[in-house]
């Protein structure tokens, strides 16, 4: 048995299930227009910029930077962590890719807006899903 | 004739509203409707449209309390137009397809409504008994649609997503807990007039700042208080104005619009949301001012958004809101230059889900708001609902 946390997991789909293994390899993936590059978040089947369907996943740094954050106190729901540091980080690859995640591996209270912040990821490996978390650049190692 | 002249408010009507009434939500939703048609001086047999937000429902969490074809078939409706759904923009974006179809001549009166039973749906169990674990770890549907990228982080609820927008917004424009704090204490002090609204006890901004943190820099009190009650009102064609029991509501302009990303973390600028794009369109398409407008129900299923309501509509500069309701005068009932949330919102008078700040505009308007009523018979008014990526937002004004 895994001893993954207790988490709700993303419905699985032919369009959706490269970024959500992307932990597997431990490189962060996400969709990219192969004619004009544009980074496309959440997946698509279209490029939203030059409208062509030639889409892949490909690697991004794995680094961003906190855009903004809640210290989230309110049990919704089960969660490994309370409070947990929910934040909308911005990656450094294109102005405005954005993606929601918890900042780990640091006291919540360190968290700010501007902090550089770099992918690590929780295994889900019985269900092919690796949450990618992110934790302070250069921060503890895992 | 623009088409919003075309189309008048001819009626509103509210059922009892409660924390927990443990009624059927059929019978809150009837009782507002039959008395937004009697206040209108109409008859079912006048009604020949109906419109409704979100339309049918099958989970147990209260958020719809009936559907159009509920209605349509417990009081034989005859009807020409009809349209229930959420993917709109926000809750007053149901009322507007009703000015729609009235200005396109496909009815004459349009029964728009929206009822709630959050309250009694929940319980004891708070509000992770209606999330999508139930309050454990019993086996639930995997995350789609834009759910697949909060629920397996542990956020379900608007609350830490609106949370994240205000962070930011303190952020850029050093906004204070102090300044958003009047929002609820506003709220509040407005519902110990209402005698509908959940709760009335005195509160400070001390209490306010003293409430636990649900989601920072969100407290208990900058967000709503779930509970059972319907809503509606009627939207009529000019026309039919000499057939109506009183001089109904004009509508001078609304807004609809989402020129960015339709997400609740994609859009471009997460401080001002949607309502800058619905405000931006609504004031192109009339020759009123920000000035002119002499009450504002907005919003305020989190403190944060009424916030940004204001800066979009225009009440104050962008990024201002704070200093504009810092110590509460501007926003003040009585001698302030924008009487705000006169019934007490949705944190105080309670979660009646957007439908319940045009019900407010328009008794106001009418000069029918009782022990809360705003001095100086104002005869301008708007009412904004919506947050995030949903918004929509209506202009009024009192006919003589």
């Amino acid at each position: 048995m895994s001893d993954a946390p207790f988490r709700i997991l993303p419905r699985i789909t032919e369009r959706n299930a490269p970024f959500w293994a992307s932990g597997r390899d431990g490189i962060l993936r996400f969709q990219r227009c192969q004619a004009c590059r544009y980074w496309i978040h959440p997946h698509s089947v279209m490029c939203p910029q030059c409208l062509s369907k030639e889409i892949a996943y490909e690697p991004v740094s794995g680094r961003a930077t906190v855009h903004t954050f809640t210290i989230n106190h309110q049990p919704w729901m089960p969660v490994p962590e309370l409070p947990f540091a929910l934040a909308i980080v911005e990656l450094p690859e294109q102005e405005g890719l954005r993606f929601t995640t918890v900042i780990v591996d640091c006291d919540v209270e360190d968290v700010h807006i501007g902090m550089p912040v770099e992918v690590t990821f929780e295994a889900h490996e019985e269900e092919s899903v690796w949450i990618p978390l992110f934790r302070p650049a250069g921060g503890l190692s895992g | 004739m623009k088409p919003e002249h075309q189309t008048v408010i001819s009626g509103a009507g509210q059922s009892d509203v409660g924390r927990r009434l443990f009624r059927d939500p059929l019978e809150l939703t009837l009782d507002a409707c039959v008395a937004a048609i009697a206040d209108a001086g109409l008859t079912t047999k006048d009604i020949d449209g109906i419109s409704t937000y979100p339309g049918p429902g099958s989970d147990p969490s209260g958020f719809t309390g009936a559907s159009v074809v509920d209605v349509h078939d417990a009081l034989r409706l005859e009807i020409g137009w009809w349209s229930g759904g959420i993917e709109r923009p926000g809750q007053l974006g149901a009322v507007i397809d009703a000015c729609m179809a009235v200005a396109f001549g496909l009815a004459r009166h349009v029964l728009c409504f929206r009822s709630v039973y959050e309250g009694s749906a929940q319980g004891t169990g708070g509000r992770a008994a209606v999330m999508p674990t139930g309050g454990g770890r019993q086996a639930i549907p995997r995350a789609s649609g834009f759910m697949e990228w909060v629920l397996p982080y542990g956020a379900p609820s608007a609350a830490p997503w609106i949370a994240m927008m205000a962070q930011r917004h303190f952020h850029e424009f050093g906004t204070t807990p102090e300044q958003l704090g009047q929002i609820a204490v506003n709220a509040r002090k407005n519902a110990a007039l209402n005698p509908k609204a959940i709760y009335t006890d005195p509160m400070t901004l001390d209490d306010y700042l003293n409430s636990r943190v649900i989601a920072s820099p969100l407290r208990l009190f900058d967000c709503d208080v779930p509970c059972d009650g319907g809503t509606a009102v009627i939207v009529s064609h000019v026309d039919t104005v000499p057939d109506l029991r009183k001089p109904p509501i004009r509508v001078e302009a609304v807004g609809t619009a989402l020129r960015g990303r339709p997400s609740w973390d994609q859009f471009d600028d997460l401080t001002t949301m949607a309502l800058r794009d619905a405000s931006a369109q609504l004031w192109s398409r009339t020759d009123l001012k920000p000035s002119d407008v002499e009450l504002a129900e907005m919003y305020d299923g989190f403190s944060f958004i009424t916030m940004a309501w204001l800066e979009a509509m225009g009440f104050c500069g962008k990024g201002e809101s704070g200093p504009f309701v810092e110590g509460g005068h501007n926003i003040s009932r009585v001698g302030g230059v924008l009487p705000l949330n006169t019934n007490g919102g949705q944190l105080s008078a309670g979660r009646l889900h957007g439908f319940g700040f045009l019900h407010e505009a328009c008794v106001q308007l009418w000069g029918e708001a009782g022990a809360r009523q705003v001095p100086g018979e104002p005869e301008v008014g708007v009412a904004c609902t919506g947050g995030g990526p949903l918004a929509g937002a209506m202009l009024l004004t009192r006919s003589r």
